[in-house]
């Protein structure tokens, strides 16, 4: 089958790679490059467990062919870290809430809550949910999730007024 | 991996129009919500496709000289709900389409894809319907302007002909100025769940706010296909904001439809629906126009 190359940056790196035309930006990303906090859920568009950012917008890699990502600027879980491997605040958040049971929605929900705790603007409980509610999660009740996604935005709020 | 057959990947329209004239088999590729969702089931397995998702062209929205608002096919839910120029002119529009699947969903469906699939629960399709959009069909040999209201065929049918892609959606300035609208979708869930009935409804009141100038609705999921009820319109154009006009209008509505039962709801709940979305997007578009009903 068809291959084409495909440019793109994956978590701050610029990478290049011959792939199948019919790969998703899952199987991509997961096995081109082992990026494997992308998890293949439903691979229907439903769960949001294979959720990363496309040019700072969540999507879906299940439902995005690889071949569109030519040209993009492209984050996973796996970018959220630091050079050591230490976690963001956001990931502890989760650790620190109780959000995390069996953990296979959990790089899903962290991405999808980056355009809320990145934003300047304020976001109320019910915007929070509404910004992740294209994730599921069998396991938590969603509670904790929301609470460790309010607790980082604030925090991470009130470091940007103490910094002015 | 998906399992297609053949992936034609135009450079741009012409070479698309080209390509969908040549390969008539082929399906158009736009974000793929609808189409790699039914590869994947297996349904349509095996097919080919013409990927016009890279083409710039066809993606954004603006404003041409005589006022018109042209949204080009492309364009991504959220990015019709964030456009300046939908917010200002057109905000129902952009509330309607905020109400889609989720946000990744709303991230990559395209409202080009969600009137072409041609399904009558799809949520642009409504207030499209009811700001009479018109749309531009483009063929290598030329371009097709047709009234949304006449795209309808059938369920799951447009009337795309040989070799016609959708270019553009343009709403006149006559059709959205000084009008204030609507969308409810009933739904079970609050996201990611398509609508039971969706009602999308605008007004444009008289000068003095005592009555109706023009009323428009539109319907999803209330008939095989997205519809206009243009009787219901009929009946409350001119009328006064009274209390009589909420029911005359619910009422009529019964006669433009024709639901069914389906696995979400019978044909019993889904006209006790339309008559009452009807009536609350009426009210809402009444009050967000400044008009105030018995007032
Ligand atoms: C999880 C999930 C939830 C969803 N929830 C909703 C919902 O709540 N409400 C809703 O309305 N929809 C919903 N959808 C359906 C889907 O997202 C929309 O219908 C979307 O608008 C399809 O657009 P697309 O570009 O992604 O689709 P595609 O699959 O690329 O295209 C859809 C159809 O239109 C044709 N087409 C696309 N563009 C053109 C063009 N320019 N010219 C000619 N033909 C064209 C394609 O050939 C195809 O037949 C959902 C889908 C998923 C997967
Ligand atoms: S695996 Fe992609 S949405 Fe479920
Ligand atoms: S923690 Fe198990 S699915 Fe969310």
């Amino acid at each position: 089958m068809a291959k084409k190359l495909i440019t793109c940056t994956i978590n701050g790196e610029k990478v290049e790679n011959y792939v199948d035309v019919r790969a998703s930006l899952t199987d991509m990303l997961r096995n081109d490059y082992e990026l494997t906090s992308v998890k293949k859920g439903c691979e229907v568009g439903e769960c949001g467990a294979c959720t990363v950012l496309i040019n700072g917008e969540p999507f879906n890699s299940c439902i995005y062919l690889a071949i569109w990502a030519d040209g993009k600027d492209i984050l996973t879980l796996e970018g959220l870290t630091d050079k050591e491997g230490t976690i963001s605040d956001i990931q502890q958040a989760f650790i620190d809430e109780g959000a995390v049971q069996c953990g296979f929605c959990t790089p899903g929900f962290i991405m999808s809550s980056l355009p809320i705790i990145n934003s300047d603007r304020e976001f109320t409980r019910d915007e929070i949910k509404k910004n992740i509610s294209g994730n599921f999660c069998r396991c938590t009740g969603y509670q904790n999730i929301v609470n460790a996604i309010e607790k980082t935005a604030k925090a991470r709020k009130a470091n940007k007024t103490r910094q002015k | 991996m998906y399992d297609f057959n053949n992936l034609y990947e135009p450079k741009d329209i012409r070479e698309a129009l080209q390509m969908k004239m040549e390969y008539p088999n082929a399906l158009i590729l736009a974000g793929g919500s609808d189409i790699l969702i039914k590869i994947r089931s297996g349904r349509l397995a095996g097919c080919d496709l013409i990927n016009i998702y890279g083409l710039e062209e066809l993606r954004g929205i603006c404003m041409e000289d005589d006022g018109t608002i042209l949204i080009r096919p492309l364009t991504s839910f959220s990015h019709v709900t964030a456009h300046p120029l939908i917010k200002q002119y057109i905000p129902t529009l952009g509330e309607a389409v905020d109400q889609i699947g989720g946000p990744q969903i709303r991230n990559i469906g395209t409202i080009g894809g969600n009137i072409c699939n041609g399904v009558t629960s799809a949520d642009s399709a409504s207030t499209l319907k009811a700001f009479d959009a018109m749309l531009e069909l483009s063929s290598i040999n030329g371009v097709r302007i047709l009234p949304y209201a006449e795209f309808s065929l059938g369920p799951g049918k447009v009337d795309l002909r040989e070799g016609e892609l959708l270019t553009g959606i343009r709403i006149t300035k006559d059709s959205y100025e000084n009008t204030y609208g609507q969308y409810l979708k009933y739904s079970m869930r609050k996201a990611m769940d398509i609508a039971t009935l969706g009602c999308s409804v605008n007004v444009r009141l008289t000068k003095d706010k005592k009555a109706i100038d023009r009323l428009r609705i539109g319907f999803g999921v209330a008939a095989p296909t997205p519809i206009r009820a243009t009787t219901a319109e009929t009946a409350g154009n001119g009328h006064v904001l009274d209390s009589s006009l909420l029911d005359l209008v619910a009422g009529k509505a019964c006669e433009d439809v024709n639901p069914r039962t389906s696995w979400r709801a019978s044909k019993e709940f889904r006209m006790h629906l339309i008559k009452e979305l009807a009536k609350r997007a009426l009210k809402t578009s009444i009050e967000k126009a400044g008009g105030k009903i018995d007032g």
